[in-house]
Parts: structure tokens; sequence; C-alpha cells
């Protein structure tokens, strides 16, 4: 079980669109292109750097879904660090600065 | 669409003695060099895109190194600070001011430097514009277009020579998709590739975008939205590292996919396949 809170961050160079549950997002570091699940994308939502996963799972899966908070929270953090091994997000034991919209 | 040009360089050079005008997609490149071979290799490359204009969208200085410093095989690199912007490969180097759209190329004696520069140029410009440069063939067949896209050896050169004789071949390798008036509009470009010609140097509304895919029969199937901007997005040109012009493209394929109808085409290489395409 996690012990330590993960804040996690949605990357500077990547697109995100919303296809009814579907949320596309592109990477601008290599092109790929990754689609989420409405769970994944609620996930998604929260990725601002400050709010802790387990406050996301609880607020936006647990909240709204019958499962268990454990079975969320595991599933999430293996979801995060998949995303952040695309360079879609960045995860961190620490809250991350907001960052500016764009780079040059 | 015409922009005014200074007359003084941002990049200043020595004064060339001559130019070549090459205009793909409404957009007009100028390029000025000393090098009359160059000119001659421009003529080759760009056969039925050079026209003389008065006032150049865009204008380089191109001056020519001996040999390459690696190669042409290696990836572009491509950097920008603010509207300054650098690519480099082992065959060449160019640089340019998107505020003045003046810049210098050094390359070796070769189209494919030039080729390389122009087709950044247009997707950065075409992105802008909700457009895009797609690795596709397209045709236009009666006063309609229609684009071929797919992973390399999906059949895009295939299909284009499988074409029927009504039909206008406007690239094998490179189409050009630009959005006027609200309308999505396809022109010819000289991107060539196995078919090692350039395409036909006209203009048509784009009818259909088909997704390419090799099977044992001639079928049209449907596809969501999503794969539909999957495919797309699979296939359009663009330069990354660049959270605005991630963003363009992105919406870009959105938008057209909403716009043009994206199917997947499956079929056999022979001339059959040419009754499932059109109205």
């Amino acid at each position: 079980m996690m012990n330590t809170p993960l804040y996690f961050r949605r990357s500077q160079d990547v697109a995100a669109r919303h296809f009814g549950d579907e949320l596309m997002i592109m990477s601008g570091k290599t092109s790929a292109l990754f689609s989420l699940n409405e769970t994944a994308s609620l996930l998604w939502n929260s990725a601002d750097g400050v709010t802790p996963l387990t406050e996301a799972v609880e607020r936006e899966i647990c909240a709204h879904f019958d499962v268990d908070r454990d079975s969320a929270l595991a599933d999430a953090t293996d979801v995060l660090n998949d995303l952040a091994r695309h360079g879609i997000l960045e995860v961190a034991d620490h809250p991350l600065p907001h960052q500016s919209a764009a780079q040059p | 669409m015409n922009f005014e040009t200074k007359a003084t360089p941002m990049f200043p050079g020595p004064a060339r003695q001559l130019h070549a005008d090459i205009r793909i997609g409404g957009t007009s490149v100028r390029l000025h060099t000393d090098s009359s071979e160059l000119v001659e290799v421009i003529a080759q490359r760009f056969n039925g895109f050079l026209t003389p204009f008065d006032a150049p969208d865009y204008q380089f200085d191109v001056s020519l190194i001996p040999t390459p410093e690696t190669g042409s095989d290696e990836d572009v690199s491509i950097v920008h600070e603010g509207p300054l912007w650098r690519v480099r490969r082992g065959d060449f180097r160019a640089e340019w001011d998107d505020r003045t759209r003046q810049g210098t190329i050094r390359q070796m004696l070769s189209p494919y430097a030039l080729d390389t520069v122009l087709r950044i140029v247009h997707t950065l410009l075409l992105a802008r514009e909700g457009g895009m440069l797609m690795h596709a063939s397209s045709v236009v067949r009666n006063g309609l277009a229609y684009i071929f896209t797919g992973v390399s050896g999906a059949g895009k050169t295939t299909i284009s020579r499988l074409a029927p004789a009504d039909t206008h071949v406007l690239t094998d390798e490179m189409s050009f998709i630009r959005l006027e008036n609200d309308a999505y509009v396809a022109y010819g470009t000289p991107f060539a590739g196995e078919l090692a010609r350039p395409g036909e140097n006209i203009r048509a509304p784009l009818a259909g975008i088909f997704l390419l895919a090799q099977g044992s029969e001639n079928r049209i199937d449907e596809v969501s939205r999503q794969d539909a901007v999957r495919g797309l997005m699979g296939n359009i040109l663009f330069l990354a590292h660049d959270a605005d012009l991630v963003n363009a493209v992105f919406d870009g394929a959105i938008a057209l996919a909403a716009k043009v109808p994206v199917r997947r085409l499956t079929f056999l290489p022979d001339q059959r396949v040419w009754d499932l395409i059109g109205p």
C-alpha cells in the first residue's frame, strides 16, 4: 500500500481532446497518440500538480464508481506511472508548481 | 495570400545573381542563389511548380557547401526561439525569421535539402491556418480530390498508379491540404515518392480521405471519429516539441475529420478498386 503522497501534473507539450467518454492525448515529444478511458480521464482532469493522488481518487473515482479505495488507488498509481513513462504526465512525491502554458 | 517583403534581407549576404520562384499550394517561395547548377536542379525537381511572381511569401538566400558534415539520412533537427527557426541535417542548414519570412540555406548541390526545408515551411504555415501536409497520395477525379493515406507500404503509390486515365495525380507522397473559406482543398505538390515525378499543379475540393489497408477484397468501411483522427494524426507531417504547434495540428486533424468523410479502404492491387471511389 502506498504511503508517500503522489502529486501529478500534465506535461506541457501535450494536447488533449475529449471524444465522448474518451480522452485522446498527443505527445509533442514523440507524436504518439494515447487514449484514456472515462476513469483515467477523471484522473487527467485532476492532474494539476497540487492535488494528491489519494484525494483525486477519493473525489473523482470512489465517489462515482463502485470500487474500493485501495484497489482504485493501486490502479490509478499504475496508470500514472505508465503515462509518466510516456512523458504525458509528471509524477513526484511533492507538489509540482504550476507551469506557464507554452515553452519555446 | 501575399505578404509584403522587406527590401533588406533579415540575413544579409552577398547579392545573388539568380533566383527561382516556387509556388506550392498558393504559397510562393523565392530562392536566391549564385549557382546556375542549383537553378537547374531546382528546375528539374520542382518542374510544374516554378511560377514567376512579384511578391514572394518567403525568400531564402541559398549558398552551396561542398560536402555534408554527416549525411542526409540522419534526423532533421528543428529548433526555434520565438520567430527564429533553425533547421539542420548533415547536408544542410537553414534558418529564417518568421516575421520577415526571410532566411538562409546552406546546402549541398541536391534537391533534397530544399525539399525538406520547403516541407517544413509549408507545415508551419498550414498548421496556423488549419491545413496540413499529410503522408498520402491524392488524386482529382471528376473535379473532386481524394486522399489515400497509410503507413509505409499501405499502398499510397500503388493506388495512384492504378488510377484510371481520367484522374489527375496530385502527389503519390505528400498531400497538401488547405482550409479555404471553411472548406478543405487539396493541392498538387512536387514532393514525389516512388513515382519519382511531381504531381500536377492543380487544386480541387477535398471530397474524401481513405485510410488504406491491403486485403483480399475491395471494400470501404466507415470508421469512428476517434479512429479517423487517429488515422490522420499518424500521417500528418508536423514538428514536435512545440506546444502551440501540437495543439494546432491536433485541432486541425479533428476539424478535418469532422468536415471530410474519412473511411477505411481495403483493396486488392488492381484497377477495380477505383469502381468504389468517386461520386
